[in-house]
């Protein structure tokens, strides 16, 4: 669910990456387009309808590939700025 | 498969569109309502926690068309919104709507119509499968070029060659049919036996020949065509094993060939056979004789072969057989061609000079229907002024009206497919004899194909203009109540609109005029005889004759002409059995008797041979220039003589005086022939007739004179007759016929035409290309008139407020007529002069298919120009009086 994700987000980052919390939505569409994650109709706690958001087996691997991108740029700028 | 499932979750996503935008609006409305939830229990006021919420959030709107847009259909919901607003904006001007789409379907109607033209005769391969390796074969001798081949030949080159996998030979030939109902002629051809399994034919009753039919003694056999099988017997079934009487001797019917089977180049025609028969088993003397040549041939290549290669093979058999038989092919070569090229050949470049002109109608009219979007954006531009400052960009505003035009065209285009289906079954029935291969012409898919293609290429061609002008407004002044006064960029494009019409309009005008001289000129033409008031036919003599004894013929053909010649109304006749002018050839190698005779009959030169009766110079009035002509004296029992033409005299003879001189026809006559006169040159090979044709030179000899053992073959086979008449000849085939009866009941007549047909009927290619060039032509001067017309309308119009001071302050009516008709007499002379020159340059490119007339012809030019611009001119007079009709102060109270 949206909502939760976002709260996570904002749980694990101790608050610091504070973001539009609606831009989740458009990012989640696009992960709906490539199958990275599904979406499905559940109910809440609160007995409310809510679409809940499932990784798919392609999303991990996605997240690896991604997760790695992302730990080779930030070494590159690492090692740039402890250069300076 | 990953961009499959990709593509099927975006597909999944526009089917259901609604439910996706009220999911996802559910969606944010929970997030955001869960967000004030939390925000309220952590003590907020409910109106403090719910903006708090939507801060948090974003802008609510634009991220849910940005999870809308995510999945990549923006384009489609648009396209299908300009579609929907295009057509409501055509529907609400139907005028407008009608003229544009009616001018689009002329245009595409007269380009798809001349494409399936194109496609079916130039384009669509030949019915039979491989088509490209399917090649004609014929000999080349170095004395007159391309010709028939012989027989004998024939058979060596099926025994020597290495790349075809079958060769086929044929020929055409002419039964007298008797035995089912009234004696008649049947049209026929002696083919090899593998001539259908060669073309892929297979018998739809029955089989093919066989081997052993094909030969000298074999059964005799005949196989009926589908159209004579069912006009004939009915398509009757059991018509397999009868038995069928042709020249009196039974055939056995051994099968049915397709109705539709057709099979024509070079010599054969266009017309269709009756029924065929073997070659091998054919009696026919110059069947058998080398040095006859009335055979044609058609090849498969093996499969892999190149047209090189074959060339190369038979240049390799041509040799052999020159070595083998010296005297007859010494030096004659074989030429190969792709069956599909020699059946086009003569119509070819007609059909591309059209396709140009026609592609000529479509850009006038995409040009004036760019005029009227133009004309018509004024009124909407506002409308766009609104939408640029309500945020439209300006490549949006171009997409919306690109739409439109794409709407307008394709309705053209459909419009135009119908036009173009109902003109090309009309101009194929007016025309049958212009077009080979006209039952291949249809709408197939690759027209279809061509349509849309075209039709795509108007809407954005005609509408690109209009939208980039209109979308490029300038906001401020368009909004500005008083945005008048003379803008003069917009005037500027339909200017150039005017110009580029009047211009296309002189080309194709220009085009036109030089076919019409083309033809005018042939009319004019002599074809070196007078063919007002001749008849000519051809006569089936029966068994009884052709077959008899050499008195009995020649007494038969003297009766029958005099009985021909008894008929009221007849003032002269002529039987003629061997070349014909337009109509038949035949031809005979000679030498003068007084030179060398030339080592071989290959080096010998050749000429055209006319087989004819004493009356003949009266039926067709040639001239005879010197001497005399074959009398009725000129008979068996005396010396042989015969009569040449100019041509034949000026090139054997140069100054030398032939009259007394001795020619040498040792192939057909013992003797030698004594020449008696010299006649007028006619133009065997049609009015177009030039020096490049193949053989000038003719001589003229009586059939009455031929030698016994020739008669048969030279005088009865191909017997037909000219007659010349005092009243309309085509008349006259009843009555001729009638007295034919009386003197022979098996005796059939057939194939009456006048030879004012025949020249009409030479003529067809040109006057399929005028008669179109000319429909064309009026198509885009009648589009173009109309286009000055309108804009000059528009521009008085739009200047009346200026015309209405310039009278109120003293201008003379005269003066604003002047002014009026200046401005588009001016335009008008610049498209003519655009155009002059642009056709200067064009019509070289049509040379091939004028006749006596230089492609920059300046008495068409001239013309032309002077024409048009008469137009125009007549075009713009309509506004300038209504302008100089405006009342000064109607005009300046207006706005």
């Amino acid at each position: 669910m949206g909502y939760e994700i976002a709260n996570s987000i904002q749980r694990i980052s101790d608050d610091i990456l504070e973001v539009e919390e609606g831009s989740l939505y458009p990012a989640l569409q696009r992960m709906l387009i490539k199958g990275w994650v599904t979406a499905n109709w559940g109910t809440t706690a609160g007995n409310r309808r809510a679409r809940y958001y499932q990784l798919t087996a392609a999303g991990p691997k996605q997240l690896t590939a991604e997760t790695s991108q992302f730990e080779r740029v930030i070494g590159a700028i690492t090692r740039v700025i402890e250069a300076v | 498969m990953n961009w499959l499932s990709e593509l099927a979750r975006r597909l999944r996503m526009l089917m259901h569109r609604p439910q996706f935008d009220t999911d996802l609006e559910e969606e944010m409305r929970l997030h955001l309502e869960l967000r004030q939830q939390q925000q309220i229990e952590c003590g907020m006021a409910p109106d403090d926690a719910r903006a708090a919420a939507q801060r948090g959030f974003g802008n609510l709107t634009s991220l849910k068309e940005k999870s809308h847009m995510a999945w990549g259909w923006e384009w489609f919901e648009q396209l299908v919104q300009d579609i929907r607003y295009g057509l409501r904006m055509l529907g609400k001007s139907p005028g407008f709507t009608a003229v544009a789409v009616l001018t689009l379907a002329l245009g595409i109607g007269a380009n798809t119509a001349l494409f399936s033209v194109v496609n079916g005769v130039l384009l669509n391969p030949l019915p039979y499968p491989h088509p490209d390796q399917v090649v004609t074969m014929v000999d080349w001798f170095p004395g007159y070029g391309e010709s028939s081949i012989s027989y004998p030949d024939f058979l060596d080159w099926v025994r020597l060659n290495h790349t075809f996998s079958s060769l086929a030979a044929y020929r055409r030939d002419s039964f007298n049919l008797t035995g089912q109902g009234d004696a008649e002629q049947v049209t026929a051809m002696d083919v090899s036996d593998g001539f259908f399994s060669l073309l892929s034919v297979s018998p739809i009753l029955g089989r093919d020949f066989s081997s052993a039919e094909d030969q000298l003694g074999g059964p005799p056999a005949v196989i009926l065509s589908g159209g004579f099988w069912k006009t004939k017997f009915g398509s009757s079934p059991d018509i397999i094993g009868k038995a069928l009487n042709l020249d009196g001797t039974d055939y056995t019917v051994v099968g049915v060939i397709p109705e539709n089977f057709y099979f024509c180049c070079s010599s054969t025609g266009f017309r269709l056979s009756d029924v065929y028969v073997t070659i091998g088993a054919s009696k026919d003397p110059p069947v058998r004789d080398r040095r006859m040549i009335s055979t044609w041939a058609v090849g498969r290549m093996k499969q892999g072969v190149t047209l090189d290669h074959a060339r190369a093979d038979m240049d390799g058999v041509a040799r052999s057989l020159g070595v083998a038989y010296p005297d007859t092919d010494k030096d004659v070569g074989i030429v190969v061609t792709p069956l599909e090229q020699i059946m086009v050949r003569d119509i070819r470049p007609f059909l591309l000079v059209l396709l140009a002109a026609v592609g000529f109608v479509l850009l006038i009219a995409c040009v004036n229907v760019a005029n009227l979007l133009l004309a018509r954006s004024t009124g909407r531009g506002r409308e766009f002024a609104i939408r640029a400052a309500l945020g439209a960009s300006q490549g949006r505003v171009i997409r919306q009206l690109l739409t439109e035009s794409v709407l307008l065209a394709l309705a053209g285009g459909t419009l135009g497919l119908l036009l173009a289906s109902w003109g090309t079954r009309a101009a194929l029935t007016a025309l049958p004899s212009a077009l080979p291969r006209a039952n291949d012409v249809r709408l197939d898919p690759r027209v279809l194909l061509f349509t849309l293609v075209i039709t795509l290429a108007a809407g954005a061609l005609f509408g690109l203009a209009p939208a980039l002008k209109t979308s490029l407004p300038d906001l401020h002044d368009t909004l500005k109540e008083g945005g008048r006064g003379a803008s003069g960029a917009r005037y500027r494009t339909q200017n150039i609109f005017v110009v580029v019409e009047m211009a296309l309009a002189v080309v194709l005008l220009i085009g036109a005029g030089l076919t019409i001289r083309t033809l005018v000129g042939l009319w004019s033409v002599s074809p070196g005889f007078d063919p007002h008031n001749v008849l000519s036919f051809r006569v089936g003599f029966p068994p009884s004759i052709s077959n008899a004894d050499a008195s009995r013929i020649r007494a038969s053909l003297r009766q029958f002409t005099e009985k021909i010649a008894s008929v009221s109304g007849v003032s002269a006749v002529s039987l003629t059995t061997g070349a014909k002018p337009l109509d038949r050839e035949s031809g005979l190698i000679f030498w003068r008797e007084d030179q060398p005779k030339p080592p071989n009959e290959v080096s010998m030169p050749y000429a055209l041979w006319y087989r004819v009766g004493p009356d003949y110079l009266k039926v067709m009035k040639i001239p005879l220039l010197r001497g005399r002509f074959l009398t009725a004296q000129d008979d068996a029992n005396s010396p042989g003589v015969c009569v040449i033409d100019e041509d034949f005299a000026q090139k054997f003879f140069g100054n030398e005086d032939p009259i007394g001189k001795r020619l040498d026809f040792s192939l057909v006559y013992t003797q030698a022939l004594q020449i008696v006169g010299i006649v007028g040159h006619v133009k065997q090979y049609g009015l177009d007739e030039t020096a490049n044709s193949p053989i000038q030179a003719q001589f003229y000899m009586s059939p009455w004179q031929l030698p016994d053992d020739q008669l048969k073959t030279w005088a009865v086979s191909a017997a037909g007759y000219v007659i010349r008449t005092q009243s309309s000849p085509g008349a006259f085939a009843g009555a001729v016929r009638d007295a034919l009866r009386e003197f022979n009941s098996k005796a059939v007549l057939y194939q009456p035409e006048t030879m004012d047909s025949v020249i009409a009927r030479s003529l067809a290619s040109h006057r399929f290309a005028m008669i179109l060039l000319a429909v064309f032509a009026a198509l885009a001067l009648a589009l173009a008139s109309v286009g000055i017309y309108r804009v000059i309308s528009y521009i008085a119009s739009q200047r009346a407020h200026e015309i209405g001071i310039r009278m109120a302050l003293g201008a003379q009516r005269s003066h604003v007529l002047k002014i009026v008709l200046g401005q588009g007499a001016r335009l008008a002379l610049l498209g003519v002069v655009i155009g002059l020159a642009a056709a200067t340059g064009l019509t070289r490119l049509m040379t091939t298919i004028l006749y006596g007339v230089s492609a920059t012809d300046p008495l068409t030019f001239s013309a032309v120009a002077i024409v048009l611009t008469l137009v125009a001119l007549v075009a713009c007079y309509i506004p300038a009086r209504r302008a100089m009709r405006v009342d000064p102060i109607v005009a300046l109270r207006y706005d």
